[in-house]
């Protein structure tokens, strides 16, 4: 076990080795760059002396091959630079955006296992029944619909019907909860919902294929209490393909929730990794691009070892 | 008569008469405590983005100016009770002088203003700021220090004396100092390192900067030691970071937000009036920014000013401003000053240039004529590359496509992202573009720069030399007697617009304000960079 962990870790170097060479050139193939964009603001002259001036301090006026490497440089060391916007060290700017995606992330993630679980398995047990019908309905209606519109339609909701809107600023949960939950609850749900939709039918299929394997069979026929049959037996290994899913939309979540951010004025990972890409904020742009790339490699290595937990049958080599 | 009769009418009349005084008294009482401003509260208001640094003289976004303007004080600044945004009063500066040569302007500056820290603000750190504007170290960025060229010399020769000195007459000199950008740094700090405001804050404004929460808010704190007693009135302000433009009218309309100073379009400010009513004052104003319509002066046949005069007789600006103005950002038509400012081109004369007169079918005729003459045949099509930022660049560009296709041109319309956009213009990658330009004030300085020769102007993306061009502008620049600015402003317009057709003007853009009825003391302007110092904007509650 402790050979496979070690080497799952060391696989992780070439993969994010790789994210960071594709990375730095695709930023550099798109057109336009930063200096532009500053220089092209309302009320300016855009003198060729500033645009220089500006390129020598961005460190862009070097060949290509000396950024690579001052990138790869910093990477090693694990210093991803400031922004180039902003100037400011990216570890602060992701910092300050970090807890909220994270805590958005669990947020939603909770709402989808409490409305996935319960309600795939329901479907599969009463499978072609109404109620299974009204779960399958339930669920596509939630693929159906983005959560950025489900988030706009509870915005609305809350300003026509209450004339009240969320707070607009986020507080930590720790300096106060509720104003931080009367925040991030709306987009909570109304991502969490989408989340769920694809969670219930993983639920739903893996239950329904679980109880028709033979050692369900072998349970009911030695007569072991239906209940336990559902939660040790079916209910355990049904979970190994919804753990997988769940665990890629968390990692989603952490720097995708973009038009949801926006429509809720969060001030999260997903709204400044627009804003990096539309500043051509390369280094800031990498190193988000780094971020998200860790954090899905190593949730799928925590799947991984939670497969082995779920699942004895399952050994690592 | 009847004298007891007549006696009670007397009473009757002396008691109608006295409760007349009475409330005629009561109601100006009441008048006059609508109008008298109330101290305390917080303003909150939205701004729609961030800008990259703190520092005003290397930024050039109004994203710095909101948050921020109420920090610092300028040298000069515009009335903030002045709706064309165009009269200069002082800020630091008590009184100026300008010698009779033109050359040489004498500022006396307030006594007693104190920076944030407890010192005293002297002549010593507006020439410290005024020399990082227009002499900057090489490493430091300016970005307005083509508007300063006139300047030989700052000199402070006494801690409340602030001379500039000029190497010639330039007629926008005083309102380029008054540049919401030109914030009066500390000398000693400056001394110590040129790049410090560029991520700190320390003003000597009517306000506290307290904190930036990036992406999230300003804050600041009245400054008890202002120097204009008696103001500020409010307690503290705080700048909410919305981007998304449904949820900067959701923060008005939900009462979480006084205002958003930049501007909502005419659909957003209906949404909010509709659900607020009365609660909700609605300021607008003629906006000093514009769409243009920019034509590649090295590509054919566009290098020929009379296919590029057809383009802009095709326009029924008239028309379009009524159609336009519904759904989008723009409105009145003018020339190359906002309407209702000093330096505005009158009716009679906006009537004789190219594309503006009522007649649009004859314009549409001699459009025909002009493109017959040119070679250029029916059907013809081109690329109109657009910005795809979709208010009011979409609709304004679908109204050119129209308007076009009625002479028998195809325009085919590029909606591109905005970083491209500004790349293909800056390269000469395009053969119509939708361009733009947008002012801190209304002066023809600011407003005619871009239109000088390329190499002169960094933004002139029509990529032409125009030598006659460049020596109107020189001579409208210096000219010190207004009548003969207008003069030289007038044949700067008439060759730009109608006998050259370098580039063209579509609609003016138009400033919607619809603010708390709660917030007073603010004026709209056409600049959304100016009248944001807020040290006399009050709560009613």
């Amino acid at each position: 076990m402790t050979k496979y962990i070690v080497k799952r870790l060391l696989l992780m170097i070439p993969t994010l080795l790789g994210v960071a060479v594709l990375i730095f050139f695709l930023m550099r193939v798109v057109p336009g760059d930063i200096v532009e964009l500053r220089f092209s603001g309302e009320s300016a002259y855009a003198s060729k002396e500033n645009l220089d001036k500006e390129r020598a301090r961005l460190g862009l006026d070097k060949p290509v091959w000396q950024q690579f490497v001052g990138w790869m440089g910093g990477l090693v060391r694990l210093d991803f630079g400031t922004s180039m916007w902003t100037g400011a060290p990216i570890t602060e700017e992701i910092r300050l955006r970090f807890a909220l995606s994270l805590q958005l992330a669990i947020m939603a993630t909770i709402v989808a296992i409490i409305l996935a679980i319960p309600l795939g398995v329901i479907a599969a047990l009463r499978q072609d029944t109404w109620i299974d019908y009204a779960v399958r309905v339930i669920s596509i209606a939630g693929l159906a619909m983005p959560s950025f519109w489900l988030g706009i339609v509870f915005i609305l909701g809350l300003l026509i019907i209450f004339k009240w809107l969320p707070p607009m600023v986020y507080t930590p949960f720790w300096t106060d909860p509720v104003q931080n939950l009367a925040q991030l609850i709306w987009p909570a749900l109304a991502v969490g919902y989408r989340y769920s939709a694809v969670a219930t039918r993983m639920t739903r299929s893996a239950m329904l294929e679980v109880l028709r394997e033979d050692y369900i069979r072998t349970a009911r026929a030695k007569g072991v209490w239906e209940k336990l049959i559902l939660s040790r037996h079916a209910l355990k290994n049904a979970m190994l393909p919804v753990l997988t899913v769940i665990a890629l939309e968390f990692a989603f979540l952490i720097g995708g929730l973009v038009v949801t951010e926006q429509v809720f004025n969060l001030n999260g990972l997903g709204m400044l990794f627009v804003e990096a890409v539309g500043h051509r904020d390369y280094t800031l742009t990498q190193a988000l691009v780094m971020l998200v790339a860790f954090v899905f490699i190593f949730v799928n290595f925590l799947v991984d070892l939670a497969y082995a937990w779920i699942d004895p049958r399952i050994r690592f080599r | 008569m009847n004298p007891a009769r007549s006696h009670s009418t007397m009473i009757r009349g002396l008691v109608a008469g006295i409760a007349g005084v009475m409330l005629i008294l009561l109601a100006g009482r009441g008048a006059d405590a609508q109008e008298r401003p109330r101290y305390g509260g917080e303003l909150v208001y939205v701004v729609p983005t961030e800008p990259a640094s703190y520092d005003g003289h290397r930024e050039g976004t109004f994203a710095l100016i909101h948050p921020l303007a109420p920090v610092y004080s300028t040298l000069l600044r515009f009335d903030p009770t002045d709706r064309t945004g165009t009269k200069v009063v002082g800020d630091l500066a008590e009184s100026w002088t300008i010698a009779k040569d033109g050359r040489t302007y004498t500022f006396k500056l307030r006594r007693g203003v104190k920076f944030h820290d407890g010192t005293d603000l002297t002549s010593k750190d507006v020439k410290a700021s005024y020399d990082k504007i227009v002499n900057p170290p090489a490493d430091v960025v300016s970005f307005r220090k083509g508007q300063y060229t006139a300047i030989e010399a700052i000199e402070a020769p006494d801690p409340t004396t602030v001379i500039f000195r000029l190497k010639w007459p330039a007629a926008s000199l005083i309102t380029a100092l008054a540049s919401p950008f030109n914030w009066i740094y500390k000398a000693d700090i400056l001394a110590k390192d040129m790049h410090w405001y560029e991520t700190h804050v320390m003003g000597s404004g009517a306000f506290i900067f307290v904190e930036h929460v990036k992406g999230a808010y300003w804050a600041g704190k009245k400054n008890p030691n202002y120097w204009d007693k008696g103001k500020p009135y409010l307690d503290s302000y705080r700048a909410l970071v919305v981007k998304d433009p449904n949820a900067q009218v959701a923060a008005v309309r939900a009462e979480r937000a006084h205002a958003q100073f930049r501007g909502f379009t005419p659909a957003e400010r209906d949404s909010i009036v509709q659900a607020l009513g009365p609660k909700i004052t609605v300021q607008e104003s003629p906006w000093d920014c514009v769409l243009l319509v920019g034509m590649n002066h090295e590509k054919k046949p566009w290098d020929d000013k009379r296919a590029r005069k057809a383009l802009t007789l095709a326009l029924d600006r008239y028309q379009g401003s009524q159609a336009l103005s519904k759904i989008a950002v723009v409105k009145s038509v003018g020339g190359v000053q906002v309407p209702g400012t000093p330096f505005a081109t009158p009716p009679a004369e906006l009537e004789k240039l190219a594309g503006y007169s009522h007649d649009i079918a004859k314009s549409r005729a001699e459009a025909r004529r002009l493109l017959k003459e040119a070679g250029i045949p029916d059907g013809f099509s081109f690329g109109l590359k657009n910005r795809n930022v979709p208010m009011p660049y979409a609709p304004v560009a679908i109204w050119l496509v129209d308007q076009w296709r009625q002479l028998g041109l195809q325009a085919r319309h590029e909606f591109i992202e905005s970083t491209k956009w500004e790349a293909d213009l800056r390269e000469g990658n395009y053969e119509v573009a939708v361009d733009t330009q947008c002012s801190y004030a209304v002066d023809p300085d600011l407003d005619l720069y871009k239109f000088q020769s390329m190499g002169i102007s960094g933004n002139n993306y029509g990529r032409y030399v125009d030598k006659t061009l460049d020596d109107l502008y020189q001579k409208q620049s210096r000219s010190l007697d207004a009548e003969e600015r207008k003069k030289w402003v007038r044949d700067f317009e008439r060759r730009l617009l109608d006998e050259e057709a370098h580039y063209f003007y579509t609609l003016q853009w138009h400033r919607i304000i619809p603010h708390s009825a709660k917030m007073h003391g603010w004026t709209v302007t056409p600049s959304h960079f100016v009248n944001n110092q807020l040290d006399g904007v009050w709560l009613s509650e």
